[in-house]
């Protein structure tokens, strides 16, 4: 190829490019920009409004107009929080430990992960029911012990994402480095397994974090009240603040995904995050 | 959380270290056959083996990642059979990077001392004092992935020599590396042993390697040790052929024997300790044991396959009448003198060698 039709190439592949961005972006965009539409609609005389978020950013009015909303917000931000910490402790150490003590069994660890796939939520609600039914008895019924119920939702999500991280690193050899130099299994865990596994710890995370708050089926068949079921309680009363939740929902998804791949990006120890760390560090 | 406590030991004096018929199995696979060893206090041994011979099984077991079977460890007199590695204190190299990717060279020397709960100060000046033993001084800020592989192996040694170990455990440490830095590494291993004086275990396929470094080199087979002897003993007295064969260059004679030496090429070999005493024999000849003349008038016992220079000596390969095929260390210079094709005469310098039975 000569350097000329190299450079046409080049630049017929920026434009496909471009036209590629600005299809996707006007796929997401649009049902963004109509719910936006909607939220500034003034239902009574036909012109805009912006009534609705004026209410919806006065968090006191807010939560005495709408207590659904602010008990289900809640639920949903502890839900997402216990569900990403139980998630955690349960995988990161088992999953590391199949992989350097037990390799025979990472197969079987693995199908186990991902059979919540195949399971449609509403079986996982009549399963569920009777150990909820334990649940309750046990810890009361409250919205949030509904975390191990989602703990098992984002197990394949998760399990993908940290069986990623740790294919990257040679966790056997690290973790043995470590051991032969005095170090516990615990602080194995701590200081070398965990920080190699940033990236994928926080993408798990953040999957997990995603799905409980996007969650509907499992919370409304419980009869629970989260975010999305306080949402679809709103909708019948007042559509137009439901909507506007909903927005500020996806927006804020979508904040969170952008910061967390800001951090997570670059090499282990190298990343804008560690970089900050050592420089304060080098000035203390 | 348990962390091994700072010894009050030199490290200096390093200390004894003892496997006692130690066995390993997998799934019907002898990692590990009646495998005893003993280091003295200082001493530098290598293990020398085939792929899969249980080379590091062996290490691995002196190191408490893999329990035996059966059979005793013991480091300085004490038994450490079923103790921890975490506890043991051991100093290890790997043959894959092991550095912690997220810690600089410094830090992660600093890394065994900081769980020794070692003061910040002392940590730091012994971890630069370690990496100015490995020569790497300058790049003491830098992460792994900022290294080549040699510099990552030898920040790896300053950090597996930092905690002042009982023993020193090298698995391969060389075998990842390209040619020169190996030798360069290996020598430098071995000047900085002897600088600190560790217990060392080393284990590698690379014969050069064991014997260019170890004070004694352990030969391995299926799980089993061989012979363990200085490097030169190894070589010059082989107790069976496997030994001959895998450390060095040896030529397989056929001849006989009778009252105590061998008749091969026409002249008379020694025989050493444990060879065969009666009948067919093969008898094991290193390549500088044999001369080569070129025959006066289309006579000799052999003819010259090839010859080739090899920079500081030369190689000529003969067939001899008696069908052996035999290769000839030569001096560089002699090599022109035996084009293809020359007839020549092979005579053995008659220095002690091994017999084995001809089948
Ligand atoms: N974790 C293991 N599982 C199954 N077989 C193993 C394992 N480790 C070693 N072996 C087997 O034990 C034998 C010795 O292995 P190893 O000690 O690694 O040899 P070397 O280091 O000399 O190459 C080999 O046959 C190997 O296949
Ligand atoms: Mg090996």
């Amino acid at each position: 190829m000569s350097s000329g039709q190299r450079a046409r190439f080049r630049r017929k592949q920026a434009i496909l490019r471009r036209v590629v961005v600005t299809v996707v972006m006007i796929f997401f965009l649009v049902p963004l920009y109509a719910m936006f539409d909607y939220t500034t609609r003034d239902l009574a005389s036909g012109g805009r409004s912006m009534r609705t978020w004026k209410t919806l950013l006065d968090f006191g009015k807010v939560s005495e107009q709408y207590p659904d909303l602010r008990t289900g917000f809640i639920a949903s931000v502890l839900l997402a929080v216990l569900t990403v910490a139980i998630m955690l402790v349960l995988l990161v150490p088992t999953m590391t430990w199949v992989r350097l003590r037990l390799p025979g069994l990472s197969r079987i660890v693995e199908f186990i992960c991902l059979l919540p796939l195949t399971v449609p939520a509403i079986v996982l609600v009549v399963g569920l029911t009777p150990i909820y039914a334990w649940v309750t008895y046990l810890l009361g019924g409250a919205t949030v012990w509904l975390c191990f119920a989602y703990v098992i939702l984002v197990l394949p999500y998760a399990y993908r994402a940290l069986d990623a991280g740790l294919r990257a690193i040679d966790v056997r050899t690290l973790s043995e480095a470590a051991r032969s130099l005095g170090a516990s299994w615990l602080t194995v865990m701590w200081r070398i397994v965990l920080p190699n596994l940033r990236t994928a710890v926080l993408s798990a995370s953040f999957l997990a974090v995603a799905l409980t708050l996007g969650e509907f089926t499992i919370a409304n068949l419980f009869s629970r009240t989260n975010l999305q079921v306080a949402m679809y309680l709103l909708g019948k009363s007042d559509a137009q603040i439901s909507v506007a939740v909903g927005l500020l929902a996806l927006v804020f998804a979508f904040v969170v995904l952008f910061a967390m791949s800001f951090v997570g990006s670059g090499r282990a120890g190298t990343s804008a995050f560690a970089r900050l760390r050592h420089h304060r560090k080098e000035t203390a | 959380m348990t962390e091994p406590t700072t010894t009050g030991r030199r490290a200096e004096q390093g200390v004894a270290v003892r496997l006692t018929d130690l066995r390993r199995t997998y799934a019907g696979v002898n990692a590990l056959d009646a495998f005893s060893l003993d280091l003295a206090p200082g001493e530098f041994v290598a293990l020398l083996g085939p792929s899969g011979c249980g080379k590091t099984t062996a290490l691995r077991c002196l190191a408490g990642l893999e329990d035996p079977d059966s059979g005793t460890v013991t480091v300085g007199g004490r038994d450490v059979t079923g103790i921890p590695t975490s506890k043991r204190d051991m100093g290890m190299v790997f043959q894959a990077y092991s550095l912690f990717p997220h810690m600089t060279a410094r830090q992660n020397v600093e890394f065994g001392l900081q769980l020794r709960r070692q003061p910040a100060e002392r940590r730091r000046r012994r971890a630069e004092e370690m990496i100015e033993l490995v020569g790497l001084s300058p790049h003491i800020d830098k992460y792994a992935h900022q290294m080549s592989g040699g510099q990552q192996q030898r920040v790896a040694l300053a950090r597996a020599l930092a905690i002042e170990p009982q023993v020193l455990l090298l698995d391969e440490p060389l075998s990842a590396l390209d040619a020169k830095v190996r030798v360069q590494l290996r020598d430098e291993i071995r000047r900085i042993q002897l600088d600190v004086g560790t217990t060392t275990l080393f284990v590698t396929h690379d014969q050069e390697e064991a014997l260019a470094v170890a004070d004694r080199v352990g030969v391995m087979r299926s799980g089993h040790l061989q012979q363990i002897a200085p490097p030169q003993e190894l070589y010059s007295a082989p107790v069976n052929d496997f030994v001959a064969d895998f450390v060095g260059v040896t030529n397989r004679l056929r001849g006989a024997v009778s009252d105590g030496s061998a008749q091969v090429l026409g002249g008379a070999v020694a025989l050493l300790p444990g060879s065969a005493t009666s009948g067919e024999v093969v008898v094991l000849v290193r390549p500088e044991h044999v001369t080569v003349q070129p025959a006066p008038d289309g006579g000799g016992n052999a003819a010259v396959v090839s010859a080739s220079f090899l920079g500081a000596h030369g190689r000529v390969i003969a067939a001899a009448d008696t069908g052996d095929q035999v290769t000839v260390q030569v001096a560089a210079s002699a090599v022109g003198g035996f084009p293809p094709g020359t007839r020549v005469v092979l005579t053995p310098t008659g220095e002690p060698a091994l017999a084995v039975s001809a089948d």
